[in-house]
């Protein structure tokens, strides 16, 4: 019986699942700290959240995915179906690679991203924070494929960091430093199968590790064994917020609102509005949002997303960003970042603001002992990404 | 390369038709592909037993478009009415039927009342209809644009309703969206009257009078202007004559020409194929099918967004109306009814609860135990339709769903025993003349006449399926989101009744170059 339908049958007994992991993850969770992320428990924090955060970027970090939702797709129009669902040309998406895009709706309005893995001809796997099932089957109609949402039956790990491909190999991974970023490999771990994928949200070296729900404390032990002299531990959401920001990496609900669940539709960002312009590939003839998309280019779009460096150490949390005495936008995502020095923002503004080098300004307010203050700091918008370390696309992959 | 003139048309049905003539009097290279042998559609006529044949579905002319008739000249190719005006007889088991006739009702048991009421009654109704009606010849003005015949458009439609003034302008905003049977229950007092008139909000459709859009719905069957009629040779003549008129600018027409997908690469509809494999190539693709068979089944919903996609399925399409034809040995006798009357048009639907009762079978899946129908005897009008001495009888009965619970292949008998059950308590001795029976359910249409859901007006005809919303909202301008692909039937604005405007409309919005893209 897959356990899908072991949770399906219990569903009214609990509110919410826990993760396969469960029983190591609770072990490890010292601050008793947990989030609730789809349909089941995440840790927010298990020792020390900068702690954690620091052990990602200096050694590696575990983080427990099996709350991502997953949709297996598959049958002879797979493709076809995933690039009309999609605005990114899926059939560039070769047989054991992985692809970030996102899908909108018919306004060209961003549904949600993810990760499209291409797991062999015909069977894709698409991983989503948010759920899709009802759209993505909407989409189904009149094309011959299956979809169905496997979050239940697939237990997923992130390893993210400079040791992670060390901790690997010492698992017994042969060969996993030749797999190149957004590739896969399947290797046999214990009887079954383990699906690698260099992926992340960390914006460093890191892996995805994919088994079967009932193989899952046993890898995760592995891991750890594994890890215990590259310095694993693991690590929650309050540390991948800080993770993904330094990467530049968006996400929904906190920097753009998933189209389905905005009640006005001026709330919702298009793909040129979150800076993803390179995901639309307009050569293809149909897909959702291409038609609004063509417009909104003519058109001109109304917003976009900038990475801005701030002056002085207060996070921008929640900030107004003015041009001069204008206020041309507010900020999605911010924190002081430990690896860049430097007080970093995700921010979207009015369209016609933004060009990298443009001087703005901040409106900070921040609490020292329940007394508000407010600064205006400058904020430079910025180009590249606040964290990009070389690891991150070498092949072979370093060993540290 | 493709010659940018040629254009193909799926369907020859009477928009089909009309499209094809209007394109081909501009000078296109016109090809019109039909499934069935004859042209038409379900504008036909055909024969269901020897020597006697019945339009199939529709059997009254009361819409057909008056710029149709004159741009395209159909007289000259050979359209003769063999009734105009004709009345209405609301019959009763006791013979002491009620008589319908423009803006007067005679009868036994009417009172002056409603006699006043039902020359009110006919005023608002004609004036409100004229407002719809209004509509009809235009390409539907988009709402979220700056393009001026789109404002121009919107203009006029909010101009022609506030120059009706403001009592009834307020009148027509208050019951247009609303239900006919409070409106006739506030104007009349016989339940006859209220019986007979309701049905005009619901023939056709998947309402009952209870049902809001009913006034919408009689609104639509009034706008028609004239009265009703009946053509020389049925249905049928309507659409030859339109289909001769087509032949005459150039167009070509192939019958048995069955197109079984709408070809398309990157993005442009090219051609089509038939079933025999055969390709046609062709720079303008004009589909006359429903939404549904044209998106889903001819073209694939691969080809269109899937929000689109979504639209089109939630489009209601189900048919409700059935069909009846017998085939007499002599003239039916109904119960109190003079013989000159026997010709007009004959409803049954003695009281506006009953319709409503007739209608709850319905919603569940069934079919009525007590139908409503409207009948007409087409012989007694045009004799070349049966045998000497023999007659005609055609009758719309409803409410038989389309997607009935117990299945139509095991109901069907039973249903038209109930029906003939049904007539003869108005016509007693009409069992016995019956020589043939035959009933077309909304399996039968969709089968013989592929319109997906067996749906006499391709759709539901309601306010949120009408003008810019029909069939769905950003593709109400006869253009699909397919460059070269555009839709002529009554699946777009406005609807179904033998109007051939929708086909007039399309034919026009090609003409003007097709802007892209509304909302």
């Amino acid at each position: 019986m897959r356990h899908s339908q072991l949770i399906t049958e219990s569903h009214y007994k609990t509110n919410v699942f826990e993760s396969p992991f469960h029983s190591r993850t609770k072990a490890l969770n010292k601050l008793r700290m947990w989030n609730r992320w789809g349909d089941y428990l995440s840790a927010a924090a298990y020792f020390d959240a900068d702690l954690e955060y620091f052990a990602c970027r200096n050694a590696c970090g575990v983080f427990d995915l099996s709350s991502m939702v997953k949709h297996r797709i598959s049958g002879r129009d797979a493709l076809e179906y995933l690039n009309r669902l999609v605005t990114r040309d899926v059939s560039k998406i070769g047989h054991k690679r992985v692809g970030y895009t996102v899908w909108c709706n018919e306004q060209g309005q961003v549904i949600d991203d993810g990760t499209i893995f291409h797991l062999s001809e015909g069977d894709y796997r698409l991983c989503s924070q948010e759920h899709h099932i009802d759209w993505l089957l909407t989409n189904a109609f009149g094309l011959e494929v299956e979809v169905h949402e496997d979050t239940h039956d697939v237990a997923a790990l992130a390893l993210q960091g400079p040791t992670s491909c060390a901790t690997l190999k010492t698992m017994g991974l042969t060969g996993i430093e030749n797999l190149k970023p957004f590739g896969i490999e399947y290797f046999e771990f214990e009887g079954t199968e383990l699906m690698v994928s260099r992926t992340g949200f960390t914006g460093d070296l890191g892996y995805e590790l994919w088994i079967d729900h009932d193989h899952a404390v046993m890898l995760w032990d592995r891991l750890f064994e594994a890890g215990e002299l590259h310095g694993i531990k693991p690590f929650g959401e309050q540390a991948l917020q800080h993770l993904r920001i330094e990467a530049g990496f968006i996400q929904a609900k906190h920097d753009f609102m998933p189209a389905h669940q905005t009640v006005r539709a001026t709330h919702t960002r298009s793909p040129f509005e979150l800076g993803l312009e390179w995901l639309v590939h307009f050569q293809k003839p149909v897909f959702n949002g291409r038609q609004a998309l063509l417009e909104e280019k003519q058109r001109g779009s109304r917003y976009q997303c900038v990475r801005l460096d701030i002056e002085g150490n207060k996070p921008a949390k929640d900030a107004y960003i003015y041009k001069g005495k204008k206020v041309i936008g507010a900020v999605t995502s911010a924190m002081w970042s430990p690896s860049a020095k430097a007080s970093i923002a995700l921010a979207s503004v009015e369209a016609r603001y933004g060009k990298p080098g443009e001087e703005l300004t901040a409106e900070i307010y921040y609490q020292r002992e329940l007394k508000w203050s407010r600064v205006m700091a400058g904020a430079v918008v910025i180009k590249d990404a606040f964290y990009d370390p070389p690891r991150k696309r070498m092949t072979p992959a370093p060993d540290f | 390369m493709t010659d940018k003139n040629t254009v193909v048309i799926i369907g020859a049905g009477h928009n089909g038709l009309s499209c094809a003539a209007y394109l081909a009097k501009a000078g296109r290279k016109v090809m019109v592909l039909e499934a069935n042998e004859q042209v038409g559609g379900m504008a036909v006529t055909r024969e269901f037993a020897p020597g006697f044949r019945v339009s199939p579905v529709a059997h009254l002319l009361n819409m057909l478009d008056q710029n149709i008739s004159n741009e395209l000249k159909l007289d000259a190719h050979g359209l003769k009415m063999a009734r105009k005006d004709m009345g209405t007889i609301a019959l009763a088991e006791s013979g002491r039927h009620l008589r319908f006739s423009g803006d007067q009702v005679i009868g036994e048991g009417v009172s002056g009342e409603d006699r006043q009421a039902m020359v009110e009654y006919h005023r608002f109704m004609k004036r409100f209809a004229a407002v719809i009606g209004g509509l009809h010849n235009r390409v539907p003005p988009r709402i979220r644009t700056s393009n001026t015949d789109d404002i121009l458009g919107l203009a006029k439609t909010a101009w022609s309703i506030r120059r009706l003034g403001t009592a009834d302008m307020r009148e027509f905003l208050r019951i247009t969206g609303i239900n006919i049977y409070d409106v006739l229950k506030e104007n009349f007092e016989h339940p006859m009257i209220q019986g007979a008139l309701s049905l005009d909000g619901v023939l056709g459709s998947f309402l009952g009078p209870r049902s809001n859009n009913s006034v919408f719905c009689a609104l639509h069957r009034w706008s028609g202007g004239g009265g009703i009629g009946q053509a020389v040779g049925g249905m049928g003549a309507v659409s030859q004559a339109i289909a001769n008129a087509a032949g005459s600018h150039g167009a070509e027409i192939r019958t048995s020409s069955r197109v079984s997908q709408i070809l398309v690469a990157n993005g442009r509809a090219e051609g089509v194929e038939l079933d025999t494999g055969e390709k046609i190539m062709a720079a303008t693709v004009i589909s006359n099918a429903d939404p549904k068979t044209t998106f889903f089944k001819l073209l694939g919903a691969r080809h269109i967004e899937a929000g689109l996609v979504r639209k089109i399925h939630n489009f209601r399409q189900g048919g409700n109306a059935s069909k009846l034809h017998l085939a007499l040995a002599g003239i039916p006798e109904f119960t109190g009814l003079d013989k000159d009357q026997a010709g007009d048009r004959l409803v049954i639907a003695p009281d506006i609860e009953y319709v409503e009762r007739a209608f709850n079978h319905a919603k569940y899946g069934e079919y009525s135990a007590e139908p409503v129908a409207e009948i007409t005897i087409p012989s007694l009008n045009d004799d070349s339709l049966a045998p000497d001495g023999r007659h005609v009888l055609s009758v719309v009965v409803q409410y038989t769903p389309y997607q009935l619970k117990a299945g139509w292949p095991g109901s069907k008998q039973v249903f038209v025993d109930k029906c003939i059950d049904l007539i003869a308590r108005y016509a007693p001795g009409i069992r016995e003349q019956v020589l043939h029976a035959e009933l077309l359910t909304p399996v039968d249409i969709e089968r013989e006449f592929h319109v997906s859901g067996g749906h006499w007006h391709h759709g539901e005809l309601a306010l949120d399926q009408f003008l810019m919303m029909r069939p769905v909202p950003g593709m109400a301008q006869y253009h699909t989101p397919v460059d070269g692909l555009y839709l002529c039937g009554a699946g777009s604005h406005p609807g179904g009744g033998v109007m051939g405007s929708a086909g007039r409309n399309a034919a026009r919005a090609l003409l003007a170059g097709g802007q892209r893209r509304s909302t």
